[in-house]
């Protein structure tokens, strides 16, 4: 888990919510129409936002990749 | 700055897509491309031809060989290039007006030959791109800027009407079960015949608008409640079931493929010499 980074990108986020929504561990929320780390340090980077983002605005990134 | 899958994939600086805020596109786009990876394909020899409408944008943003063609014939330029090329995989994206009113004919003609195509259709139940007019997948009832008062038509049920017209891979996924989708597109492509895979998406700006559906997450919260696994579905009963859309893969036979079929009467004719 330790080499595993989450990453958003903000241009790409439409403020669509789902990531926020169907995170199992609420790190996430939407600010001024788009996703923000709230609670960074409880993300088990499980990477369901990742495959749910309809934007490719939210991954998880190997370290070393 | 994207991420590994999407960079290798996409035509990155045609992003950020033109999709609405919460709409099931992007996310069946990347089901698409991750099943690919998956498979291990060699991206040169992948071809992916999209209609018209929301979904067939998709060709634009692939990184593959990528035709984006007319309305309602993807899937006769697909046949064109697999029987042109058998050793290509042809992936169709297409949408549920697309595919089953403008190109029904073709769809169902395809489906009765077996070619080796795989068509994903991103059925959204609505005409999004012309502004909200129902389609044959706008359950009974439903509303469209067509359809006012209610949608008087039945439904198609895609996988279905596929596999009753001779598809010999059919199954449902959602754009909500992305793991479950994968595989289903991922079981599409390495089937040699004709597949179809039908992706329920999500339209929050027409369908969901038009039928108030609330916001794009309660429409992907109403997928996660009320499309259940067929696999899972046999363990519940008739009233647990009552309303549920199943999903999964629903049809799988093996029979002769169509450009095997061809290419051998050229050879019998002595045409490969
Ligand atoms: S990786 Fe999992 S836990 Fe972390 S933000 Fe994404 S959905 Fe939430
Ligand atoms: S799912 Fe993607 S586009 Fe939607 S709010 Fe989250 S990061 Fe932004
Ligand atoms: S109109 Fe509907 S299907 Fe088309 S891009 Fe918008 S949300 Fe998606």
């Amino acid at each position: 888990m330790e080499n595993k980074k989450l990453v958003i990108n903000p241009a790409w986020c439409k403020g669509c919510g789902i990531c926020a929504a169907f995170c199992p561990k609420e790190v996430l929320a939407i600010v001024h129409e788009k996703v923000q780390l709230i609670n960074e340090a409880d993300c088990i980077k499980c990477g369901l936002c990742e495959l749910r983002c309809p934007d490719y605005a939210i991954y998880i990134e190997k370290e070393g990749e | 700055m994207p991420s590994k899958l999407i960079e290798k994939t996409m035509r990155v600086n045609r992003l950020p897509h033109i999709w609405c805020p919460g709409c099931g596109h992007g996310i069946l786009m990347r089901d698409v491309a991750q099943a690919i990876e998956n498979c291990g394909l060699d991206p040169d020899k992948v071809v992916i031809v999209s209609g018209i409408g929301c979904s067939s944008r998709a060709a634009g943003y692939m990184n593959y060989n990528t035709l984006h063609t007319t309305h309602g014939r993807a899937i006769a330029f697909a046949t064109g290039v697999k029987l042109a090329n058998p050793e290509l995989t042809v992936i169709v994206i297409t949408g549920d007006g697309d595919a089953t009113a403008i190109g029904g004919n073709h769809l169902i003609h395809a489906c009765r030959r077996n070619i080796d195509l795989t068509v994903v259709v991103f059925n959204n139940n609505i005409y999004g791109m012309t502004g909200g007019q129902y389609s044959p997948t706008t359950p009974h009832g439903e509303k469209g800027t067509t359809a006012p008062y209610g949608n008087i038509d039945y439904n198609f049920d895609i996988p279905k009407l596929a596999e009753s017209a001779g598809a010999t891979y059919t199954a449902r996924g959602t754009a909500f079960h992305v793991p479950q989708m994968i595989k289903l597109i991922e079981n599409g492509i390495k089937h040699h015949g004709f597949s179809l895979i039908e992706g329920l998406s999500v339209c929050p700006t027409y369908y969901g608008r038009k039928n108030k559906k609330g916001s794009a997450v309660d429409m992907y919260n109403w997928q996660k409640e009320n499309c259940i696994d067929a696999a899972k579905a046999q363990k519940m009963s008739a009233e647990e079931l009552e309303g549920k859309i199943l999903t999964g893969e629903m049809s799988r036979c093996e029979k002769p493929e169509y450009t095997d079929m061809y290419m051998e009467i050229i050879r019998k004719c002595g045409g490969d010499k």
